[in-house]
């Protein structure tokens, strides 16, 4: 451990772009033998907003729970703002702001009383903790509702608290895991808004972690697909997109049962591989989805196959995950829960 | 050091403010331990014909009792609002802020001596206007809420401690009840130690509720042995430091099972 530990100390404080976050290595299993990270590893540049994209089960939140310091790795290590997390926990206790999957807000205090208690556990006080909450509470939207309970506040108005609790003592590094899991399509837009306004605004460093497709492409300008407590492939969403080359075709058939003539009748283009058919569902990969969408109607008129719809599609993070792990993304979900 | 003095205070009105939100158990709070003077009193009334009973009314005796059973129940039942705050995410909260440990189980002791504190006052009060008389004047009964509250802090400890480590509602729940009517009448809370059967006084010796109990009475009476009680209050707050401890440590457990 003790080598360990001095291996990882150069890259700390050695100036240049150092990076926020860095982990290596992460092991922890569960009593009861579920093994929830299995050797995971990643790091943050600064001052940039890095998605960990996963179904339910995959291994962030224990991933959060280590970076932050609630929980403890089996094995590997992390640096949080320059500091190792498992020897120096207290100092990053300062420098972090963490937005817990599930809210951790008191919903017997008011908006403001959570914020003022937060502010004062981090060492700030008198007018500078007065004018800081207010000062959130304002760019939360939460001036109104500042002096009601919390347990009254809509969904939205909690999460939002939650986040701005974890900004009270203005924090090199934030934690934000799953911060829109349970919101409604609206509060969540709202959200996102907000979210992108943190990490342009302040040079903050932003841990997002997700099992939204849509959130990871819109927020993080790095991300990391895990599965298994594992990462998958890492790279920006579209560096990620790229990589699968070419659009997707969507083509819906009008058969009842479609075969192999339909398959076969596609191999013999050149236009489109990576043909695939699943119930009345044909998909192709094409570098010029345009281009190809004639000579695909063209190819199935001849072989008799009657075609409903045509769509032709930007690939998707949706398309990244199904690549590297080898299922849907909302499959892996469902298996998750 | 300052530190944790300044968060246990952060803490304890955190507490306390909470408590003051909820007039449902203000009201259950207040009233419960005037239920338990009323009713115990009145059923246990013909003690005092027991011969040997040295006390000249029931009541006399039993106040201290119920002070004491009110602090001890307090202190047992205190871990279901460390189940609460574990539930809603707030104890993660704090223990990934620079929060105290030590704070987060001192504010919620401090707050707990506190309402003791209030429930005593309302008893002893309630015993003076049904004809109690305490020799021992202002003096044995601050003896007598101090050592209450302190019994409270200690068992409120163990109780938050224990809600940290089985972290559902139901351990803790069950617990307490198997826990603390034996511990009550395991003790002279109730009736006079030498007409207790011999097996129970050998057991009150180890059972803090009897150390509180006994003392609070000694102090109350007319030729008050200071050594006696000056003993047990040693006592008393080697159990509630070794509490405090255990349940600081507790948060240690707690961080490894997440």
């Amino acid at each position: 451990m003790q080598t360990a530990h001095d291996a990882l100390a150069p890259t700390v404080g050695g100036g240049q772009a150092a990076a926020a976050i860095e982990a290596q290595g992460l092991v922890k299993t569960y009593p009861g033998g579920v093994r929830a990270l299995d050797g995971l590893g990643f790091a943050v540049q600064a001052g940039t907003v890095f998605g960990l994209l996963g179904p339910n089960g995959a291994g962030k939140t224990t991933t959060v729970k280590i970076l932050t310091t609630l929980s403890r790795p089996d094995a590997g290590r992390a640096r949080v703002a320059g500091l190792d997390v498992l020897r120096q926990p207290d100092q990053v206790r300062r420098l972090i702001g963490v937005v817990a999957q599930h809210s951790g807000v008191d919903r017997e205090a008011t908006g403001r009383e959570n914020l003022t208690l937060q502010g004062l556990v981090h060492g700030l006080r008198g007018r500078e903790l007065r004018r800081r909450v207010a000062g959130l509470l304002e760019r939360f939207g939460l001036a109104e509702a500042a002096d009601r309970v919390v347990g009254g506040y809509s969904g939205g108005m909690q999460r939002r608290l939650d986040i701005a609790l974890g900004l009270v003592h203005r924090p090199q590094v934030l934690f934000l895991d799953e911060p829109t899991t349970g919101l409604d399509p609206e509060v969540r837009a709202d959200l996102w808004e907000e979210i992108a306004r943190l990490a342009t605004g302040e040079g903050l460093t932003i841990l997002l972690t997700t099992h939204y497709l849509e959130e990871a492409d819109r927020l993080a300008s790095r991300l990391a697909i895990v599965d298994h407590g594992r990462i998958v492939v890492e790279g920006t969403p579209d560096g990620l997109k790229r990589e699968l080359r070419g659009d997707a075709v969507q083509v819906e058939l009008a058969e009842p049962e479609p075969d192999a003539r339909v398959s076969g009748a596609l191999d013999r283009l050149d236009t489109v591989r990576e043909v695939t058919l699943e119930g009345r569902s044909l998909r192709a990969r094409s570098d010029s989805g345009a281009t190809a969408v004639p000579s695909v109607l063209a190819a199935l008129e001849s072989a008799g196959v009657k075609v409903a719809s045509v769509t032709v599609a930007r690939p998707s993070l949706d398309d990244v995950y199904l690549r590297y792990t080898g299922r849907a993304f909302g499959e892996a979900d469902e298996g998750g829960q | 050091m300052t530190t944790t003095l300044s968060h246990s205070w952060f803490m304890t009105r955190r507490h306390l403010r909470n408590l003051a939100r909820q007039p449902w158990w203000i009201a259950i709070t207040l009233v419960q331990p005037i239920i338990w003077l009323l009713l115990f009193g009145a059923v246990f009334k013909a003690t005092v014909d027991i011969p040997g009973f040295a006390a000249a009314s029931y009541v006399d005796f039993l106040t201290p009792g119920i002070v004491v059973m009110t602090a001890l129940f307090s202190g047992g039942w205190a871990g279901m609002g460390v189940i609460d705050d574990l539930n809603r995410g707030v104890i993660d909260r704090f223990l990934v802020s620079p929060a105290q440990r030590g704070a987060l189980i001192a504010g919620r002791l401090i707050q707990l001596a506190i309402v003791s504190l209030i429930q005593s006052l309302i008893v002893i009060l309630l015993g003076l206007l049904l004809g109690a008389r305490f020799p021992g004047g202002p003096l044995g009964l601050l003896v007598l809420v101090a050592f209450s509250s302190l019994l409270g802090a200690a068992i409120g400890a163990l109780s938050n401690g224990m809600a940290l480590l089985a972290r559902k509602e139901e351990t803790v729940i069950a617990v307490s009840n198997f826990i603390l009517l034996p511990l009550t009448f395991l003790s002279s809370a109730f009736m006079q130690r030498d007409l207790i059967p011999g097996w129970v006084q050998r057991v009150a010796r180890f059972n803090p509720v009897d150390w509180t109990v006994q003392a609070g009475r000694e102090a109350l009476g007319t030729q008050t042995d200071w050594g006696f009680v000056l003993a047990r209050f040693g006592w008393l707050l080697c159990l509630a430091v070794a509490c405090a401890w255990l349940a600081t440590r507790a948060f240690r457990s707690y961080q490894r099972s997440v």
